[in-house]
């Protein structure tokens, strides 16, 4: 009897890795014949033209450079309002503004994300595109501005909690030495907290290069290797969302598109295991 | 049972899931089920038949889901729809692995589409050629004075490369050239509707019935088939008497011929009562 609950527990606890593994497993078997024919060498190319009555071409240079453009952007607008934002949570808001405000950010995280983008379509792309005289808000930089929003949450959730487990006697020795609040925030709490900011703003990556519908309505889609904000872009995540349910099954489009799902999938991992190392490796312990 | 044989019966289950292929064409009690699968276009025609038919077939039961050409396409190679809704012809690749998986697909036209061709309603241009319309798809013309516009950049849109229009038109108006990489690919017609109506200098591709629906918000254009030739404005009557050049068949394959409740269905819709349905969602009827 105990070994039965001992086990459940054991297969519940295991699920997750189980299943990394097998999407793992999943991915490389349905991309593996791609090796043969046509050849890896083709993915490395700036030019993704899945569908040609010429010659389909799978160069996937301009979705890389498509994902890294918009995650840039986010990081970007995201870090001073996610880091400023947990300062003000932790350091500076008196208990009740805390309590009003958290619930607001918690519901910007599970806002889903399909609504973000259909107001990014309609509210914010017409407003990127007066504000900076465009001919279209259909760019990099409205996708970023969205993905931005979307990525503010974790980053501020996370940073907050690193700046929380700064131990009182840091800033107690810094105050009691004469150091105003503003001093003892800026010079003592956040570099104590600094690498559990940086492993925030690393999942606030991941979560921003993994995120598909918002960038795929607001981006404009164009396959085109440009690391210019105001140009059209194709992300990894938009090109499998928009071409995996029509590909014909098993053809070389079919196993590009896992390609390409395998190279997002070690990015986003690199991304988690590089942020867990830092905040355990140099975490403050109290 | 020991830990680690159990760890791997899970995963084989796992494993095994996505391989168990549905098992089509299935009879529930009375009720014959008939699915329907395919081209996000024809959803709303072929679910408005599926409707009509059903009111006076209560022994049928159809389903209806889309998705795209190519999906319904993959379905019937699958052998996992019995009806595939396409909107444009099956291509010889497909047509090849559908006989390695012992199947053949049967061509049925049951209705016809426009692509009208939209501009910001501000731009005065009102005419283009088949040629003019490759030549700003491929990137040749990059401004609107080069087809006797305003000297603005021209943003050409597209529908995803999943879109059976998108095969269309890349077909028969690009002349199977490839799309330039700055055309912007929009995921639904509605984006490329929202951006031609805000964006001064875009364009784009819509079926007649969307274009007509949007009304004021934009400005359809009157299509040349050739440089010297009529310019013509997409209607019901212009694409069905083949003035309006750019327009396409809508298709059912089935696994060979239909039979059984997919024959009724596909009769129906071919009947009187079926392209009067045809007409009333805004396409044209096949007669």
């Amino acid at each position: 009897m105990e070994r039965c609950v001992e086990l459940t527990l054991v297969v519940a606890a295991s699920t997750s890795i189980i299943l990394v593994g097998l999407i793992f497993l999943f991915l490389f078997r349905e991309a593996a014949p791609f090796v043969q024919h046509p050849g890896l060498s083709s993915l490395m190319g700036d030019r993704w033209i899945p569908v040609s009555f010429q010659k389909e071409q799978f160069g996937i240079y301009p979705l890389v450079a498509g994902s890294i453009l918009v995650t840039a952007i986010a990081t970007v607008v995201a870090v001073p309002f996610g880091v400023i934002g947990a300062v003000y949570l932790s350091e500076v808001a008196r208990p009740a503004e805390t309590e009003t405000l958290k619930p607001f950010i918690e519901l910007l995280a599970g806002i889903p994300s399909v609504v973000i983008g259909f107001f990014g379509l309609v509210v914010l792309a017409p407003l990127v595109k007066a504000a900076f005289g465009l001919e279209t808000g259909l760019n990099a930089f409205t996708g970023g501005l969205l993905l931005g929003l979307m990525a503010i949450p974790t980053i501020m959730s996370v940073s907050e909690d690193a700046l929380r487990s700064v131990p009182a006697s840091y800033k107690q020795a810094s105050l009691a030495l004469g150091g105003n609040q503003i001093q003892t925030i800026w010079r003592i709490t956040v570099p104590a907290a600094l690498p559990g900011i940086v492993a925030a703003v690393m999942l606030g990556m991941g979560r921003v290069i993994g995120e598909t519908m918002a960038v795929m309505m607001v981006t404009g889609n164009a396959a085109q290797t440009t690391f210019k904000p105001f140009e059209s872009v194709r992300t990894m995540t938009a090109t499998i969302a928009a071409e995996m349910g029509e590909v014909p099954f098993g053809s070389d489009h079919y196993r590009a598109l896992f390609w390409v799902g395998i190279i997002l999938l070690v990015a986003t991992l690199l991304l988690n295991i590089v942020a867990q190392r830092v905040l355990k490796r140099y975490s403050v312990r109290q | 049972m020991t830990r680690s044989t159990s760890l791997m019966l899970l995963s084989c289950a796992l494993v095994a899931l996505p391989l168990t292929g549905r098992p089509s064409y299935a009879s529930t009690g009375s009720r014959t089920s008939l699915t329907i699968k395919g081209s996000d276009t024809m959803v709303h025609l072929v679910s408005t038949w599926a409707e009509a038919f059903m009111r006076t077939n209560p022994d049928v039961e159809i389903s209806v889901t889309g998705g795209g050409s190519g999906t319904g396409i993959a379905a019937l190679i699958n052998g996992t729809t019995d009806i595939c809704a396409a909107s444009r012809n099956i291509k010889d690749s497909e047509r090849a692995r559908a006989q390695q998986n012992g199947r053949s697909a049967f061509e049925t036209v049951v209705a016809r589409d426009g692509i009208a061709i939209v501009v910001h309603p501000s731009n005065n241009v009102s005419t283009l050629s088949h040629d003019q319309l490759k030549k700003i798809y491929t990137a040749v013309y990059t401004r609107w004075n080069q087809v006797g516009g305003p000297n603005r950049p021209v943003l050409a849109l597209s529908r995803e490369s999943s879109s059976g229009t998108y095969v269309f038109f890349q077909e028969h108006i690009l002349e199977q050239q490839d799309y330039a990489q700055s055309v912007r690919l929009m995921p639904a017609t509605s984006a490329i509707i929202q951006s031609v109506s805000t964006d001064r200098g875009a364009i784009g591709y819509v079926g007649i019935g969307y274009a007509h629906d949007a009304g004021q918000r934009v400005k359809v254009l009157r299509i040349k088939a050739t440089e010297s030739g009529p310019a013509v404005a997409p209607s019901e009557a212009t694409v069905r008497s083949g003035e309006y050049s750019i327009a396409r068949p809508l298709f059912f394959y089935t696994n060979g011929a239909p039979t059984g409740a997919a024959k009724r269905f596909v009769d129906f819709c071919l009947s009187a009562e079926g392209q009067r349905i045809v007409r009333e969602t805004g396409y044209v009827p096949v007669q």
